[in-house]
């Protein structure tokens, strides 16, 4: 079966204002299947939200291609890009940026499922059982960003971002404001969605042990590069790179 | 040494509905106190409480907060400015909210430190820069540089670490400090707030879900859930042998690496 997300040859090249070339991400390509987890890790700055937001189209590729679902989105917009999001949503590092602070988080979610076609009602009701999956009680749906903890900012964008029941969820450091009991709940829904409707995941983590139990494979990034790649067990118990090694040493 | 900070029967209320309950503890200078606890329980709160930062809703209710014989909730809002940052530091959960979006690090960080009567451009680079290095940053210029959109979420909470220390505080309320950092990186980080406690006696009060960092950091540790505390104690003794049911349950659900 086709993957559900494959990248070739991504590459991103920022420039500073003086002109200076950054090389952010460099030749990644791998690809993620129906179903299947699959972490990236590494160093803060390998470039990780960077290969996350080049998916997702949020920012433009320098070189490379992007296919999801079987169709090039490398260059889409407009209607196509809005299409692709139906398939893939994000769940952002920061939970600020996910919600606009002018709207309540109940507003958020509700907006996303009404853009692609339920009414008022549906879209209340439906936003309502959201929340509650995600550990939130129904009063969450009129307060705003800013009247929510980290954590409860991060459970709120987990709702919306499943609200369309997509084929491959994308979370940067999506659990990172939890505490682990909470975090367990969520990684259960998030296990329960995968089983029923083969959902894939990207999941982007600095918690190896975390990966090691939720993911099935993982990526290691350093300076913009996959350096290592392969079944989770198989990288975090026998890395093979020096980087690697060094990264999985220094867990507490 | 001796105390530095009190909490004294503490309530935090917004819009008038009490969200932290009688919470009391003291911090002694050169002290790290550990809180951890459920998502939403009050943690962020019980740090922006000290610095008169719960916004327009929020309030502190009852109880006291105890700096130096001053009550912080009762400072005007001159005399919180003249002690935030040089005497009492903090690193917020969302580093890149502390910063602004138009102007590049290292002018936003000078404009914080003549704020507080440093006047050399030059020495103050030459500061940041050694410390930039020591949070494993390659290349130090290029953060002074940056816009904060231009960095990694990774390398905006280290630039919010480092902001909160240029200063040497007396007290670091640190919010989630090291959430957004791979544990090669943590480590670095962790060993630069130990050495600032070591050198200057900086007492820190440290919020964090990762368990690991407070076994490697604190002395104390205060377990929060749905406002109130549910435990206190030595931060070893609460690890090895927790007493409350929540702390127990919180621990048992640490994910573990199979090495
Ligand atoms: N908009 C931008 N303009 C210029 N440089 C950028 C921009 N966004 C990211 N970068 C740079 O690209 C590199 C990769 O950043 P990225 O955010 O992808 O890292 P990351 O792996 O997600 O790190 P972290 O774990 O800290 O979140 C960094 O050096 C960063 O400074
Ligand atoms: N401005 C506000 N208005 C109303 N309620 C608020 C406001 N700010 C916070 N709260 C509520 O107060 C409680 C405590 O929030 P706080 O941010 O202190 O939690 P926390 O322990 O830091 O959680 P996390 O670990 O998720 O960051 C939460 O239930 C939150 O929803
Ligand atoms: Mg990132
Ligand atoms: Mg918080």
């Amino acid at each position: 079966m086709a993957p559900v997300l494959q990248v070739e040859h991504l590459k991103k090249i920022f420039f500073s204002d003086a002109g200076e070339e950054l090389t952010a991400v460099n030749d990644v390509s791998f690809a993620v299947h129906a179903g299947e987890k699959v972490a990236i890790i590494g160093e803060s700055g390998s470039g990780k939200t960077t290969v996350a937001r080049l998916v997702t189209r949020l920012s433009d590729v320098t070189e490379g291609r992007i296919v999801l679902m079987g169709k090039d989105i490398t260059r889409a917009s407009g209607r196509k890009l809005r299409g692709a999001y139906a398939n893939m949503q994000m769940v952002f590092q920061s939970p600020a940026e996910s919600f606009d602070p002018r709207c309540t988080l109940g507003d958020g979610i509700a907006e996303c499922l009404r853009n692609f076609g339920r009414s008022r009602k549906e879209a209340e009701q439906e936003t309502l059982r959201l929340l509650r999956v995600c550990g939130l009680a129904a009063d969450f749906a009129g307060r705003y960003p800013h009247e929510a903890s980290g954590g409860q900012c991060q459970r709120a964008a987990i709702a919306r971002a499943i609200a369309l029941k997509p084929k491959l969820l994308i979370l940067d450091e999506a659990t990172s404001a939890l505490d682990v009991t909470v975090q367990a709940e969520i990684l259960a829904l998030l296990t329960q969605l995968q089983r029923e409707f083969s959902l894939a995941y990207l999941f982007i983590c600095h918690d190896i042990a975390l990966v090691q139990d939720f993911c099935d494979r993982v990526l290691v990034m350093h300076e913009g590069r996959v350096v290592e790649e392969g079944a989770s067990e198989e990288v975090i118990r026998r890395p093979k790179q020096a980087y690697t090694k060094r990264l999985i040493d220094s867990v507490l | 040494m001796g105390e530095i900070l009190r909490y004294d029967h503490v309530d935090v209320s917004y819009n008038g509905l009490c969200m932290v309950h009688d919470v009391s503890f003291a911090v002694q200078a050169g002290e790290i106190l550990g809180i951890a606890g459920e998502s939403g329980s009050g943690k962020s709160t019980l740090l922006r409480a000290a610095m008169g930062l719960l916004g327009r809703d929020g309030m502190v209710t009852r109880g006291d907060i105890w700096y130096g014989g001053r009550s912080l909730p009762d400072l005007s809002s001159g005399e919180m400015r003249r002690i935030s940052g040089s005497e009492i530091g903090m690193i917020f959960q969302l580093a890149g909210s502390s910063f602004c979006a138009i102007r590049t690090v290292g002018v936003q960080l000078f404009e914080m430190m003549q704020a507080h009567g440093m006047e050399d451009r030059k020495l103050f680079e030459e500061q940041a820069r050694e410390l930039f290095a020591r949070f494993g940053f390659p290349d130090p210029q290029r953060i002074l540089d940056s816009y904060p959109f231009q960095l990694s979420g990774g390398m905006q909470q280290r630039v919010g670490v480092a902001a909160a220390m240029l200063l040497r505080p007396k007290i670091l309320l640190a919010d989630e400090p090291t959430s957004a950092l791979d544990v090669t990186v943590q480590k670095q980080v962790i060993e630069e707030m130990l050495l600032v406690r070591e050198m200057f006696g900086t007492a820190i009060l440290l919020v964090t879900h990762n368990m690991g960092v407070i076994r490697a950091m604190a002395d104390k540790l205060l377990v929060m859930r749905d406002g109130r505390m549910v435990e206190y104690g030595e931060a070893g003794e609460v690890l090895e042998h927790p007493q409350a049911p929540y702390t127990k349950q919180l621990l048992a659900a640490v994910p573990r690496l199979r090495r």
